[in-house]
Order: C-alpha cells, then structure tokens, then sequence
C-alpha cells in the first residue's frame, strides 16, 4: 500500500487445517477423503446415543508441533469445550473445540510482499472437530458424515494483514510450514485448508480497528485474495460516501466475485460454550513438549540456508527447490544416491519440474527415482551418454521407470568416443557441405555448428559432443 | 429368598447343585411378568422367547469354570445401549429406536455369562424421581400400587423389589438408584464417578451420570460391581484404578469403623417415619460395633440449586442430538431448523423440555457467569464438605429420601416440590462418591424406607460392608410386597 492511500486496512485469518492423522478425532474410524458417502462412520462420530468422545493424542501432536514450528507457547493445561448450535452437519448439535483454553497461544508467521518482510502474529491455535458435509441435489440433500469427527486445528491470526496481497502470502506460508512440518497434506481440493475472513478498514488518523466484517468458508487462496481485494475496496467506498461498516457475516459469491450479507438468522448464535465433561483436561509436561520439539522436521527456511551454503547452490535453485517439500526432498535423496549437487539441482529444477508441469503430477506419481536420477547423471558424467540421450532416458524413467543403464543399452543411446567411427562422420559431413566449409573457413563461425549437427545427425545423437568439435576443427582447420 | 426368583450370590450354588435349571429361572422371570407387569409397568418390553433359548444354551453347557454371572438374567434400564435391541429412554423420540452396539457395562455383564434381559421403564431420559415422566405411564410401587417407585430407575426397583428380575442395571444422576430402590424396598449402588465406563449411557448430565445395580441384596450388589467397574477406553473419565474384590469385604461386622452423621440431613423436613428408621439403623450399626459421630455438610442447603443447574446446562447439549436426521422419531419442515423444532416439540415430553430450557438458559450469554460458573464453585465447596467429613470418619449414614414412596399424581404439578425431595441424593453425583440403599424399615402404610450410605470416592468396598452387615442383622429386606404375595409368586 502506497503512503497516499488514506486508509489503514486490518484482516485476521481464522484458518481451519486438516491434520495429517491415521484416524478421526474421537474415534477409529479412518481419516481419509474420498470414500463413498457414509461409510467411514460409527456410533460416535454419528453422535449416536451414549457414545463417548476419546481424544486422538497423534492430533494434539500435530497440533503442539504446529505450536512449536509457529513459535507459540504450549499451554501445560489446555482444555475442550462444547460449542452449541443446531445444524444439519453437526452430528451432536454441538461440535467439541476449544473455547478459553487452547493447546497453543502467541506465536507468528514470517512473511515477504514485494521483497518486504514482515511478520504477522498468531493469536492462539486450537483443536478441534470437523463437521459433515452438506451435499444438495435438485430436490434434495443429502449429508455425509465421513468429514464429521477429522481432526481441525484451528489457527486464528492477530489483526496484522494489511491487503490482500498478504492475506496470500500468509497463507501461503502458512501451508508451506505446515507441509513441511508433516501437520497437513495441505491439499486445497480436498478442503484440507480452509479460512474464515475477518475484514476491517478505518482512516490513517485513527487508532482504533474499524468494524470488522467476516467473509465465512474460503477454501482457495485465490479465493481470498479476490474477496478481500473487493470487500476492501466495498468498505472504502461506504466510509468515502459516510456510511457506517455494518458488523455482519458476508459470503463470497465467486461467479459474481461480490461480497453479499447474510440473512442475521443465518449467524445470529449464542454458542453456550460449557467445558465438555466427556474429555479429561489435556495435560502436557516439558518432557513431552521437548521431545516433539525434537521430532520437528526442518523449516524451508532453514533447509534453503544449508542448501545454500553445504551444497554451494546459488540462492535461487535454493528457493526453487525449498518452495515444494517433495521436490527439496528428491534432490536430496538423489545427493544421496552419488549426484553432485549443481547436476542434481539443474536436472531437478528443469526437466523434472517441466515435465510434471506437463503431466499435472506431484512427484510420487511421476515414476522416477531420486536413484534413477542419479544414475542418469552418472552416466553422464563418465561420457557413457552424452546430454540428449540422457534427456531420453529421463523421459522414460519419468513415465515408466526402469534401470538407466538397461534403457541406454537397450535403445542404443551408449555415447560413440571411437575416433575411427567420429571420423568418418565427420569426413561425410565436410564432403557433403562445401558451402558450410567454405563459409567456415570465410570466418562465418556458425557454419561449424551445422556440421556438428550434421555429424549428430549422421550417429543418431550417439557420438560424443566435444569430440566431434575436436575431430571437425582438426580437418577444416588442419 | 425373596418372591421365588434365587439372588445373583446363591444361583450359580443352585444350578451347580441341580436344584435349579437357567430355563426354570428364565420360565418364573416370565410368568412373574407377565402376572405382575400389567400392574406394575416395571419392563416396557421384553423378549421372553429370546431368554427360553438362551436358557436352554447356558444349561446345555458344562457347570465347571463357569464365569460369575453364567445363567443369570439381568434387567437393563431403557437409557442403556444393547445391540439390537430399542433403546427408547422411555421417550416418543426415540420410540422405534435400536441400539446398534453394547455399553461397556453391559458387554461386561454379557462377558461374565450374564444374560441382558428386557427394558425397564424409567422416567423420560432418566429426567424425574418418581417415573411419572415415562412416556408409557409409570412404573407403579410393588408395596402399593396406587404409590410411586421413585425414579428415575423406578422399572428396575419395582422390578427387583416385585419379584420380576434377579437383578437390574439402573443409572444414577441425582439419586436415580438409591432413591427408587429405597421407596420400593431392595438394595442400590450408586458407584463413586470414573467407577463404570458410561460408554453406551445415553447421557443426561456427563459430569453425574453413573451406572449402577439394584439388586435383592448387598452381596448381590457387590458380585455385579465387580463386573462392570474398571477402566474403558471408550470413556475418558472412566479411571484406570485396580478394583477391589468387593465380595471379600463384606466381614459382616463394623468393628473399628465410624460412622458418621451429617447434621444437615437429620432435620425438621425429614418424614418423623423416615427419621425414626434411620435413627433406628443408625443403633442398630452402633450395636454391630461401630463408632457413630457428628459431621457437618455446610453445603448442604445449596445441593438442590447446584444440581438443577449443572444437570441442565450439561442436558441441554446432551439431548440436542436428537433431531430426528440420524435416528428417531421425525417431523417434517419447511428447512433442516424447522422441522429440528417440530420434532423435538412433539416428541419430547415436558419436564424434558422444561430441563432443555432451564440448561439453554443457565449458559446463556450474560446468565453464564451467574448460574453455571457459580454452580461449578459451588460443587467445589460441596465436594470439600464431604472430605472434610471423611477425614473425621469412613462411611456416613442417612435418609436416601426425606419421605417414603408418595401417591401417584400427588407431586406431578409441582416440579420444584419434586426436585427438592433429591436432596439427600445430589450431593453424592455432585462430589463424585458412592452412595448405597439398603431397606431399613416400613411407614405406616407399609411402604419402605431406605438407610444411606454414602462412602469416599472409590471406596464402595466400605459402603458395601456397612450396608452389609446391617442387612445381615436385620430382615426388612426379607419382606414380601403384597403384589408377589397375592399371585401365589406364581
């Protein structure tokens, strides 16, 4: 925001965040997406009569490893509550959170704008419980209960987000944290990440928040950015015109990219939080808190840091290769497998990333192995196969995996080094071109490239490339 | 043995020695009810066929290594789960409602060879003190039948005190099993909180809710104890604690023990009938050798507000459950919230909807603060009162009820005079002990009275042995209701 514009603009980000776990959050059944309706489901998270909530200690885990990763301070004593109100998706009518005292409180998160750092603080991180999905058909609807009772953190931001711009940028450092942090698949389709907005817009001159309005249920960053982008510009436009910011809930419409108010019924609940009498208190020590401290895996920024300085990368292949964890961790298991560093690096960030650009694949699809990779570049770099061979057998591995050295042999990619076959490439080559020849030999350096392709041409992309500059400058120069 | 049905303690004696057959049992369980249900309403259903066959199973089978309940029928109050069986908790709501899994305690009564049998009547949601909020009419007092059973266990108490179970499963919130089993004679055990898993209780108030036995005696109270207490994973609250072997404590007499009386609970609104009884117990366990001091429970008064408010507020979300989406009985609407408000008007009776409201009330924003936060404080010093008087004694003694059983209809218009005769039973569920009834005597009008005793958080080894050795020494609960005795027991 430039300097001129007279309007301070504040935004808090309640972020709803799937958790990685093996099951739902009280009971056995399976955390997975996908499964046809209502089949991951039991008494419990169906609310069924006199069935009882367990709490899953692996999502406290993931919720105080988020705590730690985001720098909060980890609450000893934390504990749940339940928050009243009447929904198709709620199975008990009250869904079990945490109200006033949350697992984690304070922390921030680091972000960059246009170059700028700056960090935006996290109020507190809560745990708690997934509703159903609402799905309507032409005449009807329908619920389904395999989302009920998946494990939510909850993380609430302080009101530090000044545009839209950041509002992404959060997000979008939030998620990569979390991803690497092995917190949440992070996986936007499947609404692993998903946002409430809380909006406000007040004159430079004044120093207290202006009236907030909430935009409910984001499920795409995108998405944010244009309905903050408009309910800004919306809340401008009224204070300009000397209206009043109403305090309401507002929902996105992204086909008409508005911002609308909802009905008052709509929102209008008093929650009677009570302390859930079902779960015991979450109790955590400084042992406990340390060991999962130690079980953190290595933030982006640190590992872009060594990847700078223990592998001699320069900073940009660092931040390209950091930006998306399965990618950092395939060039690291390809140094692993024998790959010097720059190779590993360069092959990564081009042929890797481009082709599963292309295919729309992450990295577990795509059939190739950090191994593969390796051994490519051996190949390589023993002059067994010279750069286009190794982009076909790249090619293969990607799709369909294979042994490098089989693929080379078996389509007979084995880089030509003998003098005796390079000569008489070469020796055709000349004969055939006198044009290019004698253009070479008038100064015209490019002529030597079109017979080096010519040569290439002539071995099938077999012969050794600075071989063949050698031979051909021995004869035009000789 | 009371009205021809062998307690839990002398059965397996019976069938081991031959005198008796699991199908002979079964066989006088079922004419019993069927003689004695249409008057006493005590089971709202019953599968009499089902158990023939059972019988007949359990009495092919070796009598060797049997387990401790093996050929025992056990009554099972409507608000506990059974697979496959409805699990109405006596509410229209849930009228055609079947349960799709076990509760704990009842997979344990199932494991130790026990048989769950039938659905006792109860008060709606186990919301009353006299069964008179049972959507299919009341379970009526075997003693009389023109009186009330108590409630809310009242078809578990009426059964058992009536001849028609061997023994029962009840639950307790405020007084839901000792206060029944005190107004229609038999024994109650209201289990210290954490004891039994409530995983399968369809609950009314989480913090309060206990499952417990009513039974003919206190050793039969004790075998079925040992059957269902011990940690569940199921149930958080549920404690991991060793249980005792409860049957070894009961020695019988009540040497080197001391008793104490609260003060608060032998006061001018007590019944002179039920004061006399109790003061009569009260000699008679001097007389078994035990020591009987004053205690004080300064609390006292507040219970009965603390009660209402916790046990509502807790309700209130318990009981939004049913809507009618998932199971239960449904009225349709315009929307998903309207046709929620149809169903629940409908189906819901009125002191469950009175309840819904107080809870909805007392943790509303700006009453919060006021009603529940307060409650909760309040609880605290309730609870304090009592170890308190534990540091000066090992078990107290009192009256379960200020008055023995009362005329159906007498107190159904007055829900306050209803609550307030909870409040010898409230303050056990709000400071998490355990508490007993065991018969101590009759009124006038030949309906029973109750002793309680109430002892320290998981120490229901020591109730267990009081109430025990003041059965053994007196025969009150050897008396027959007139309802068995006009059928012949037949």
């Amino acid at each position: 925001m430039s300097g001129a514009n007279p309007y301070k603009v504040s935004i808090g980000l309640e972020t709803h965040v799937q958790l990685k776990t093996r099951s739902k959050i009280w009971c056995a059944c399976p955390n997975t997406f996908g499964s046809d309706p209502n089949t991951d489901v039991c008494p419990i998270c169906l609310g069924y009569p006199g069935s009882m909530p367990v709490l899953n200690a692996e999502a406290v885990k993931l919720t105080v490893m988020a705590g730690l990763l985001l720098g909060c301070r980890i609450n000893h004593y934390s504990k749940f509550d339940r928050k009243s109100y009447f929904y198709p998706d709620m199975p008990k009518n009250y869904q079990i959170s945490q109200y006033d005292q949350p697992l984690c409180t304070g922390g921030s998160v680091p972000i960059e704008v246009d170059g700028k750092p700056k960090v935006i603080r996290i109020h507190r991180i809560h745990l708690e419980e997934d509703v159903a999905k609402n799905n309507h058909f032409e005449t009807a609807s329908g619920v389904d209960f395999n989302r009920a009772g998946t494990p939510l953190m909850e993380i609430v931001s302080e009101p530090d987000i000044a545009s839209a711009d950041e509002a992404f940028a959060f997000l979008q450092a939030l998620k990569q944290m979390l991803v690497y942090g092995g917190i949440t698949d992070g996986n936007l389709e499947q609404g692993n990440i998903r946002c409430d907005i809380n909006c406000s817009v007040r004159p430079d001159t004044q120093t207290t928040l202006g009236t907030k309005t909430e935009i409910k249920n984001m499920n795409t960053f995108k998405g944010v950015h244009r309905s903050l982008t408009y309910e800004i510009k919306r809340q401008i436009e009224v204070c300009e015109q000397g209206g009043k910011i109403m305090q309401e809930t507002r929902r996105w419409d992204d086909a008409r990219g508005v911002t609308t108010a909802m009905r008052s019924k709509e929102y209008a609940h008093d929650y009677r939080y009570f302390p859930e009498p079902d779960l015991m208190p979450v109790v955590l020590d400084d042992a406990q808190i340390d060991e999962w401290r130690t079980a953190l895996p290595e933030m982006p920024q640190a590992r872009r840091t060594r990847f700078i300085t223990d592998f001699g990368l320069p900073a940009y292949d660092a931040d390209v290769l950091v930006a998306d964890k399965p990618i950092a961790d395939f060039f690291e298991a390809t140094l692993a497998a024998g790959a010097s560093p720059k190779a590993a690096s360069n092959w990564v960030m081009t042929e890797l990333l481009r082709m599963l650009g292309e295919q729309e694949w992450s990295v577990s699809e795509a059939r190739i192995t950090p191994t593969m990779l390796a051994d490519i570049l051996r190949l390589l770099d023993e002059g067994k196969i010279n750069n286009p061979a190794a982009k076909t057998i790249f090619s293969v591995c990607f799709t369909e995996g294979g042994d490098p050295r089989a693929i080379m042999e078996a389509r007979g990619l084995a880089q030509v080094s003998d003098e005796g076959a390079l000569d008489r490439w070469v020796q055709a080559a000349i004969t055939a071109n006198p044009k290019s020849v004698a253009d070479y030999q008038a100064g015209k350096k490019a002529a030597l490239q079109f017979l080096m392709g010519q040569v290439m041409r002539a071995s099938q992309g077999k012969a050794n490339p600075p071989k063949v500059m050698q031979a051909l400058k021995a004869q035009l120069d000789g | 043995m009371h009205a021809q049905l062998p307690t839990v303690a002398t059965l397996p004696q019976l069938l081991a020695n031959g005198q008796t057959t699991t199908r002979s049992v079964v066989d006088t369980l079922s004419a019993a009810i069927e003689s004695r249900n249409p008057v006493l309403n005590a089971y709202l259903s019953w599968d009499g066929a089902e158990a023939a066959r059972w019988a007949q199973e359990v009495d092919a089978q070796s009598v060797a290594n049997r387990p401790l309940l093996a050929g025992v029928p056990i009554g099972i109050k409507d608000v506990l789960n059974v697979q496959g069986q409805p699990c109405g908790c006596a509410s229209l709501i849930l009228e055609k409602y079947v349960s799709p899994y076990d509760a704990t305690a009842v997979a344990r009564l199932r494991q130790a060879g026990a048989l769950p049998f039938g659905r006792l009547n109860m008060d709606e949601f186990a919301m009353g003190s006299s069964n008179e909020n049972s959507a299919y009419g009341p379970a009526r007092n075997p003693w009389n039948a023109g009186y009330v059973t108590g409630g809310s266990s009242g078809g578990s108490a009426a059964a058992v005190a009536g001849g028609m179970a061997v023994a029962a499963l009840g639950t307790d919130t405020g007084g839901s099993i000792r206060q029944p089993a005190a107004f229609c004679g038999c024994v109650g055990l209201k289990p210290s909180y954490g004891r039994v898993s409530r995983y399968g209780l369809t609950a009314f108030a989480s913090s309060l809710d206990q499952i417990g036995p009513l039974t003919q005696s206190v050793e039969d109270a004790a075998i079925l104890l040992q059957v269902i207490a011990g940690h569940d994973p199921l149930d958080s609250t549920s404690l991991d604690r060793p249980v005792p072997d409860y049957r070894a404590a009961l020695s019988g007499d009540l040497a080197g023990m001391r008793l104490g009386l609260p003060r608060e609970y032998f006061t001018d609104g007590v019944d002179p009938q039920v004061t006399w009884a109790v003061r009569a117990a009260i000699e008679e366990c001097r007389k078994l050798g035990a020591e009987i001091v004053d205690v004080d429970l300064p609390h006292t008064r507040y219970a009965v507000a603390t009660y209402y408010i916790i046990a509502t507020a807790e309700a209130s979300a318990n009981l939004a459950r049913f809507d009618g989406v998932r199971y239960g009985a449904r009225e349709s609407g315009q929307d998903p919230i309207d046709s929620y408000g149809r169903t629940r008007a409908r189906y819901f009776g009125p002191e469950v909807k009175r309840r819904i409201i107080l809870g909805t009330f007392v943790l509303s924003s700006g009453y919060y603060d006021a009603y529940y936060l307060r409650a909760q404080k309040v609880r605290t010093l309730i609870r304090r009162d009592f170890e308190a008087a534990f540091q000066q004694c090992d078990a107290l003694l009192a009256p379960v009820a200020p008055t023995t059983a009362y005329p159906l209809g007498e107190r159904v218009d007055d829900p306050l005079q209803m609550y307030l005769g909870d409040i010898f039973t409230v303050t056990a569920n709000l400071a998490g002990i355990c508490g007993l009834s065991v018969p101590c005597g009759f009124s006038d009008n030949g309906l029973p009275v109750g002793l309680q005793v109430l002892g320290p958080a998981f120490r229901e080894e020591t109730i267990l042995r009081v109430g025990h050795a003041y059965e053994q020494a007196t025969d009150w609960h050897h008396g027959l209701p007139p309802v068995c005795a006009e059928d012949g027991g037949q």
